[in-house]
C-alpha cells in the first residue's frame, strides 16, 4: 500500500505543499502540514516540499499488488428509471470477458425506483447488480455520481470498468478515472483479453476513424474503458436468469454544487441519433430546406432518425443536435442513408462504422460511394419520394 | 473574471497516411492548426470577458513550436499565452496531459472559469476537461451548448444530451467544455494581428508549475498504446442502375432480404 506522512520535525510549516495539492487534502494546523483524509495518494505534494518533509512510499505496482483487482463492471446508464441499451451491450461485452477471466460480470446501477432496471440487467447477463437507489439520485450529476461510483470501487475493487460513451458516460468516465489515477481509454469499439496477463486490450478508433489504436493500462487498476454504443452485441433477455443484488454500503452526498435544474427533451428528434438502428441523412444534396420534407417521410415510414451533414446544419436548415460527424454525433446504426452527402472525411468519421450504407447522390463520382454497400446514382427529389412509397407498401 | 482556454494543437487534417515499411504515421507536409473545438472555447472565453469584463488566458501543452498558434490567439482578443513545453511532458495520456494542465492552471493563481474544446479532432477522448476538473477539485459540465447566466462565482448552462438539453447551474471556479453549436468564431482583425505579431508567449517547465515529474509525460501515463494500424475500408459496392422506379424496387428488395431492421 501506498502511504503519506509528514515528517514533523523537517516540517516547517511554509505551506507550499499546500498549493501544490490538487485535492486540497493538506491544511496548516500548528505550523504543521497535516494530510486530510481526501489525499488520493497522488504525490503531487512531494515535490514541492524544500524540506523532504513529505515521506511518501508510492504503491508498488506489483502483480500481487494488481491481482486484488477482480470483476469485470459495468455502468448501468439509466434515464427515469429506463436502463439505456448501451448498458445491454456492455452487459454482452462484460459477460464474454469475465467468461474468458473467470470471473463475475456486474452492473453498477445509480438512481431512483431501481428495481425493475435491476431484473432487467439480471436478464440480461449481470451475475451481480450494486444498486444505490435514492430519491436524491433521480437525475445524473457528475458530482454525486462519480463520488458513489469511486466510493464502490475503491470497495469492491473491480479489474475492468466499461462504460457507455454516451454523454453521462464520457463526462462521468474521466471524472471517475483522475479521481483514482488509474487509465481511460475513449470510445472503444472492439475489446479482447490478454490472458496471460490479465490485460484488457482496448482498440478505438482516432483521427476521425481513419487510425485505428490498441491501447492497455498494464499498471493500474481498474482498467477502464468507455465503449461505442451499438459497437457490442446485447444478450437476448433472460428472466430466469438469477443474479445476486448488492446494495454497497456508500455515502451519498447531502447536497451538490452542480445542480441539475432542467432536463429538456427535443421535439424536433423523434428517435434517439445515437441509439437508432435506422438512420436517414440529408446532406446538402438535397438543395432546398423545403426538400428536408422527402428525407424526414423516409424517416417517418422506417421509424428512422433524421441526420444531417454539417453543410445542411451551418445552412440553418435543421437543428445542430441532428447532426452527424465530426463536429456533430457519432452514430452506428444498422442501416444508414446517405442523402446526398458527398461523403467528407469530416462525415464519414462520424458513420462509417454503420452496419450497411445506401448512398443517394447524383454525382457518380462522390466519396460517399467508395464506403457505401449500395449506391444510387439519381435525382434524391424523384428517388426519395418513391423509396418511401415502395417501403409503405411493401412494410405494410 | 479569469478565463482560462485549454488548447491544443492538431494536424490541419486527419486523413492518416501511414508509412508501411516502418508503420508510422507520416506528420511531413501536415499543417498543424488550433484543434477545430477550441476555437469555439476561445470564442466563448472573449464573449464573457466582454461582456462581465477580466481577462483571458489560452494555456496549451506541447512542443515550443505550438506559442506560434498561441500568438495568433491573441490577435482575436486573448490576453495572454501560456504554453506549458518540457521533455517531461512527452508521450501524456490524457491523465498527465489533465494532471500538467492543473499544475499550470494552478500557477496562474485564482481562476474563475476553464473553458475546453469537446475533445480534440486527432484523438477524439473528450476527456482531458473533466478529468482537468477533478485534478483541480471543482466541477464540471461537458457539451455545453450555451451559457444562460455567468456572473461572480456563478454559472449556469445549457448541457447538450442524446435527446435534448439539461440546464446545469455550478458554482464558480468550474470547468466547462463547449460544442460547436455554442457560438460562431471571429477573424482576427487588422488590429489584432498587429498585436499578435507582438505577443510573447511564456513557457513554463515542468519545474515552472511544480509538476512531480512522475505524473507527467509518459512516465504519468497509465495508458499505453500497443499497435496502432489503419482500418481497411474493404466495402463491397454496388450501384443499383436502372429508372428510379426500378432502382427504388431493387433496393428495397435487397433491405428486406438482409433482416431489415423493422421499426417497432
Amino acid at each position: 500500500m501506498a502511504s503519506i506522512n509528514i515528517l514533523s520535525d523537517k516540517c516547517v510549516g511554509c505551506k507550499l505543499c499546500v498549493g501544490s495539492c490538487p485535492f486540497g487534502a493538506i491544511k496548516i494546523e500548528e505550523k504543521k502540514a497535516r494530510i486530510l483524509d481526501n489525499c488520493t495518494l497522488c504525490g503531487a505534494c512531494v515535490s514541492s516540499c524544500k524540506f523532504e518533509a513529505i515521506d511518501f512510499k508510492k504503491e508498488d505496482k506489483e502483480a500481487s499488488d494488481l491481482s486484488n483487482y477482480s470483476g469485470v463492471w459495468i455502468f448501468a446508464e439509466q434515464k427515469d428509471g429506463k436502463v439505456a441499451n448501451v448498458a445491454f451491450e456492455l452487459l454482452g461485452e462484460g459477460t464474454k470477458l469475465a467468461e474468458k477471466l473467470n470471473t463475475k460480470v456486474s452492473a453498477v446501477l445509480i438512481g431512483e425506483g431501481m428495481e425493475n432496471a435491476s431484473k432487467e440487467l439480471i436478464a440480461r447477463g449481470a451475475d451481480i447488480v450494486y444498486v444505490v437507489d435514492n430519491p436524491k439520485l433521480h437525475q445524473y450529476n457528475d458530482e454525486s455520481y462519480s463520488e458513489i461510483f469511486v466510493q464502490m470501487v475503491r470497495d469492491y475493487k473491480p479489474e475492468i470498468i466499461l462504460i457507455g460513451a454516451t454523454t453521462y458516460g464520457r463526462s462521468l468516465g474521466p471524472k471517475v478515472s483522475s479521481i483514482l489515477n488509474t487509465g481511460l481509454t475513449a470510445d472503444c469499439t472492439s475489446l479482447e483479453v490478454d490472458m496471460e496477463k490479465r490485460m484488457l486490450l482496448q482498440t478505438r478508433p482516432a483521427f476521425g476513424g481513419n487510425l485505428m489504436a490498441t491501447i492497455i493500462c498494464p499498471n493500474n487498476r481498474p482498467q477502464m474503458a468507455t465503449v461505442r454504443p451499438r459497437v457490442m452485441k446485447a444478450l437476448e433477455p433472460d428472466y430466469t436468469r438469477s443474479g445476486e443484488i448488492i446494495v454497497p454500503n456508500v455515502n451519498i452526498p447531502e447536497d451538490t454544487v452542480t445542480k441539475v435544474l432542467e432536463v429538456v427533451n427535443n421535439l424536433t428528434e423523434k428517435v434517439n441519433l445515437t441509439e437508432a438502428e435506422i438512420i436517414v441523412t440529408a446532406g446538402r444534396g438535397i438543395g432546398d430546406p423545403k426538400n428536408l420534407k422527402y428525407v424526414m417521410e423516409l424517416a417517418d415510414v422506417l421509424g428512422a432518425a433524421v441526420g444531417a451533414s454539417r453543410a445542411v446544419v451551418d445552412a440553418g436548415w435543421i437543428d445542430y443536435s441532428h447532426q452527424v460527424g465530426q463536429t456533430g454525433k457519432t452514430v452506428g446504426p444498422k442501416i444508414y442513408f446517405a442523402c446526398g452527402i458527398s461523403g467528407a472525411v469530416q462525415h464519414l468519421a462520424g458513420m462509417s462504422s454503420s452496419d450497411t450504407i445506401i448512398a443517394i447522390n447524383k454525382n457518380p463520382d462522390a466519396p460517399i460511394f467508395k464506403i457505401a454497400n449500395i449506391g444510387i446514382v439519381g435525382d434524391l427529389l424523384e428517388i426519395l419520394p418513391a423509396l418511401t412509397n415502395e417501403f409503405k407498401q411493401r412494410l405494410g | 473574471m479569469n478565463i482560462v482556454v485549454c488548447v491544443k494543437q492538431v494536424p490541419g487534417t486527419n486523413e492518416v497516411k501511414m508509412n508501411k515499411e516502418t508503420n508510422t504515421i507520416i506528420r511531413e507536409g501536415v499543417e498543424a492548426i488550433i484543434n477545430p473545438f477550441d476555437t469555439y472555447a476561445i470564442e466563448e472565453g472573449i464573449r464573457i470577458k466582454d461582456k462581465v469584463g477580466g481577462k483571458v488566458t489560452v494555456i496549451s501543452m506541447g512542443i515550443p513550436k505550438v506559442a506560434d498558434l498561441l500568438k495568433e490567439t491573441i490577435g482575436l482578443g486573448v490576453d495572454d499565452a501560456v504554453l506549458l513545453s518540457d521533455r517531461a511532458f512527452a508521450g501524456a495520456d490524457s491523465l498527465a496531459t489533465s494532471y500538467t494542465l492543473s499544475m499550470g492552471i494552478k500557477k496562474m493563481g485564482s481562476v474563475d472559469l476553464i473553458i475546453c474544446g469537446k475533445q480534440a479532432t486527432d484523438g477524439d477522448t473528450a476527456q482531458v476537461g473533466p478529468s482537468l476538473a477533478s485534478k483541480l477539485g471543482i466541477p464540471h459540465t461537458t457539451y455545453v451548448r450555451k451559457i444562460e447566466e455567468i456572473r461572480e462565482g456563478y454559472i449556469r448552462c445549457q448541457r447538450l444530451t442524446e435527446d435534448g438539453y439539461e440546464v446545469i447551474e455550478m458554482p464558480l471556479p468550474a470547468v466547462i467544455t463547449v460544442v460547436k453549436e455554442i457560438n460562431e468564431p471571429r477573424l482576427p482583425s487588422i488590429k489584432g494581428m498587429m498585436r499578435a505579431k507582438k505577443a510573447v508567449v511564456s513557457v513554463w517547465t515542468a519545474d515552472d508549475i511544480g509538476a512531480d515529474k512522475n505524473l507527467t509525460g509518459l512516465k504519468g501515463s497509465p495508458t499505453q498504446v500497443v499497435s496502432t494500424f489503419v482500418p481497411e475500408h474493404n466495402v463491397n459496392s454496388e450501384i443499383i442502375e436502372g429508372k428510379p422506379e426500378e432502382q427504388v424496387k431493387k433496393l428495397v428488395d435487397k433491405l428486406l432480404s438482409i433482416q431489415f431492421p423493422l421499426s417497432k
